[in-house]
């Protein structure tokens, strides 16, 4: 797919980028909260499970939770503390899960503890997916899926290509951004530990028009020693999606409900690769990660470096927030949840913190629905050729079994386009999330 | 420390600011150069007719919905434009009870019968022209000339008929027979220069080419309307009628005639385009501009009446569904011949 010499996706949307505000601000290292919660369940999979106890001291970076089998990954301390307890706090999906409360020592000087390090040229691939999981790695676009599982190439296939995914397309954020301006060492060093996990013949870095600096950066500095070369797509969304970059870049359909290893390719996001290269040469565990602080509420928007359990009440606080706030919701404002409490911590799958105040929410939740007219608007957005028109008008008719068995509901991703796009504000994706979880209830029982 | 009543709702948390309201409105806007050369061209004979047919269709959305106990949907502007269209699609010179009951019907019966905005299979305009056609044949093929020089003094009698009775055929209505029946009956061809401005007698609005293609080309340009379907009509009526014309152009019409007279104009590009009775793909839209097209040429070459567009229209709006039935899109990841068949199969299992 190639239009004007960049490379895309077809069908998709175009949002207001909204980056200005916090695309050129260097990454700044946020404040300790006075307490931390570190959510033992950031990812997708199993819970870790505690290795410290209440009233322990813990050193920042020091291993706090451990891998409950493989589809799961460690913890790690944020801070240099002591533990206050170990109970419930509220997560962005609306559970309450258990999490690490951590007190900062106030006088420490906040040394990141070192572990046993992962030497790229000698370790094997088993050895370097291991020293992934125990560095507690996941998705960091949002998906928090455990990136050790994602590089594990299965028996019997092979993969060609490596995608490192920058494009970045949700409007607001800015943290891949900035990492592939300012974390590029980190970057090739990753991509060189993921070459030798998965015996990718080569990698290509996509990259979104909008971040041309980023690219230019990137192909400075490309080593000779490693076969990857940065590619610029087009300005689109959701091209983030790892179907749809595969798309762009290679060409390639991922089957519906396959996996890009399927079509022998492999996407991974840039900040996880940057922090593979960051964290493995010495053995350290995710404790913070880079997050997008904006939103039309936000005082002092910016990028900030954040330690995990950090919680949003004292983001705010710092950063300065609208008296008119009206909603926050992590992510980007296309797919991210909007959080129900500010007692709610950062986790490692956070990329953004975006604030809008009543008057853009307003925008949302004041709309009044009309029937649909057929336009037409959705079926052209949906990067999966799905109608989504004719999902709305089943879905309030609750007939999520044919969805699912003649419109191919459980290919939806959710991205939100078709009710980005809709002129009579039905709101689509929020019925197809109904839809398919009724649908994979109904299998499960079965 | 921040403290706010925040407020969960799922995302996406941005919107386009499409809306239903503004695609109607915007269509409204288009329809305006067309009304305003309809009234210049038929003077207040025009002028009543479009308000009579507006009025008629607007209260009619307004009284249906108040004795649903429902709030009025005249707001988001569906219902004047199809008050406008069929305003434009009459003669100029029907008696004013007779429009007035017509935009009755087209409401009542085309859109709320079926189930209000979106769900109005056929276009309501349509409908309301084609009851009329059917019950009053004679007064809807009584035609004005356009440019009376007393246009702007006076209203044609036959306007004026009092209510449940017929228009006598009085002298000042002068036949002023339409481009099309001209040349079904008298087999006399108009100018293609006085088509393509307007200056020929005909349906209130039908008569200008170029304003209707101004206000198709506002809302292509807006991504309100899809390009495609008046485009597919276009290339199939040159394309079936030029085979013909080609082949004996002393029996049938050239073209360039059939592309700029009656109603072909104004239905190709503000009535097969009504999003609710169009098909949603690209493909659908060619096919079904392509079957509107063809049956125009045929209605207007073999059928009994001079002009097809209407009942072209509203064939292709039946079509509509079972285009987009039959063309789904292939859906990211999946191959074509195993689709929801093969899905189907693993649903069971």
């Amino acid at each position: 797919m190639s239009w004007f010499g960049t490379k895309t996706f077809s069908h998709g949307v175009h949002p207001p980028e909204s980056k200005d505000a916090t695309c050129g601000l260097p990454i700044r290292q946020f404040p300790f909260a006075p307490v931390l919660v570190v959510p033992l369940s950031q990812h997708l999979g199993k819970p870790a499970l505690p290795v410290v106890a209440e009233g322990e001291e813990v050193i920042r970076g020091q291993r706090i939770g451990r891998p409950d089998g493989t589809m799961s990954v460690a913890m790690h301390a944020p801070v240099s503390g002591l533990i206050k307890k170990i109970g419930l706090t509220p997560s962005i999906q609306g559970k309450m899960v258990p999490g690490v409360y951590i007190e900062p020592f106030p006088a420490s000087t906040q040394e990141v503890a070192e572990g046993s390090p992962c030497d790229v040229d000698s370790a094997s691939p088993d050895e370097i997916l291991a020293a992934i999981q125990e560095a507690g790695v996941v998705g960091l676009g949002g998906a928090a899926f455990p990136t050790h599982i994602k590089l594990r190439v299965p028996e019997g296939k092979h993969i060609d290509t490596v995608i490192v995914n920058g494009v970045e397309c949700e409007p607001y954020l800015t943290t891949d951004h900035r990492v592939m301006l300012e974390q590029r060492e980190d970057i090739f060093q990753g991509i060189r530990y993921i070459l030798r996990a998965t015996r990718a013949e080569q990698v290509i870095i996509g990259v979104e028009a909008n971040k041309a600096d980023a690219a230019d950066g990137l192909r400075a500095i490309v080593p000779d020693d490693i076969p990857v070369r940065v590619e610029v797509v087009q300005v689109k969304y959701p091209q983030g999606a790892e179907k749809m970059l595969i798309t762009a870049l290679l060409g390639r359909e991922v089957p519906s409900r396959g996996l890009p290893v399927d079509v022998h390719a492999m996407c991974i996001n840039v900040a996880t690769t940057a922090e593979i290269g960051r964290l493995l040469p010495h053995g350290r565990g995710i404790q913070e990660r880079v997050i997008t602080i904006s939103g039309p509420a936000i005082g002092d928007k910016g990028n900030y470096r954040i330690p995990i359990g950090t919680p949003l009440r004292f983001i705010l606080d710092t950063v300065g927030v609208s008296d008119a706030l009206g909603r926050v919701f992590m992510g980007g404002p296309m797919m991210g949840p909007a959080a129900s409490s500010l007692d709610i911590a950062i986790v490692k799958g956070t990329s953004g913190v975006v604030a809008f105040t009543t008057e853009e929410t307003r925008k949302t939740s004041r709309q009044k629905e009309y029937p649909c007219i057929r336009c037409a608007y959705c079926v052209d957005a949906c990067p999966l050729y799905l109608n989504p028109s004719q999902l709305g008008l089943l879905a309030k008719n609750h007939e999520y079994d044919r969805m699912a068995a003649e419109f191919n509901l459980m290919d939806c991703f959710e991205c939100g386009s078709c009710s980005f796009v809709c002129p009579s504000h039905i709101p689509l994706v929020q019925q197809f999330r109904v839809a398919k979880a009724a649908v994979r209830k109904a299998r499960a029982a079965r | 420390m921040t403290r706010a009543v925040l407020e969960i709702r799922t995302s996406p948390h941005i919107v386009s600011g499409n809306s239903v309201v503004s695609i109607m409105f915007n269509v409204v806007l288009a329809l305006i150069p067309v009304s305003v050369f309809a009234v210049y061209a038929f003077g207040f004979t025009a002028l009543a007719t479009l308000a009579t047919a507006l009025a008629s269709c607007v209260a009619t959305e307004h009284l249906l919905c108040r004795t649903a106990s429902k709030d009025t949907t005249v707001g988001d502007w569906s219902a004047v434009i199809t008050g406008l269209l069929y305003g434009l699609t009459l003669p100029p010179g029907l008696p004013l009870w007779m429009v007035a009951a017509g935009g009755f019907i087209a409401i009542a019966v085309g859109k709320y019968l079926f189930g209000g905005l979106g769900y109005n299979v056929f276009n309501p305009a349509l409908v309301g022209r084609a009851i009329l056609q059917a019950t009053f044949p004679v007064p809807m093929t009584t035609w004005v000339d356009a440019f009376r020089p007393d246009r702007f003094t006076t209203i044609v009698s036959s306007s004026l008929t009092p209510p449940l009775s017929r228009p006598q055929p009085i002298a000042d209505v002068v036949s002023g027979a339409t481009p099309l029946s001209a040349w079904k009956f008298d087999e006399e061809l108009a100018r293609a220069g006085d088509l393509v401005m307007g200056y020929t007698s005909g349906s209130t609005g039908e008569t200008c080419a170029v304003l209707i293609l101004i206000g198709g080309a506002w809302l292509v340009a807006r991504k309100m309307m899809n390009w495609r379907i008046p485009a597919a009509i276009f290339a199939t009526v040159i394309a079936f009628s030029g085979v013909f014309w080609l082949i004996d152009s002393q029996t049938y019409p050239s073209p360039v005639f059939m592309l700029f007279s009656g109603g072909l104009m104004l239905g190709a590009v503000f009535m097969a385009t009504d999003m609710v009775g169009s098909p949603m793909t690209g493909l659908g839209c060619v096919i079904y501009g392509a079957a509107i097209g063809a049956l125009i040429v045929v209605i207007r070459l073999w059928g009994s009446m001079p002009e097809g567009v209407m009942y072209a229209i509203l064939l292709g709006n039946a079509l509509s569904p079972h285009i987009d039935a039959m063309l789904r899109p292939r859906v990211y990841g999946t191959r074509p011949e195993s689709a929801p068949k093969a899905d189907r199969g693993k649903e069971a299992t």
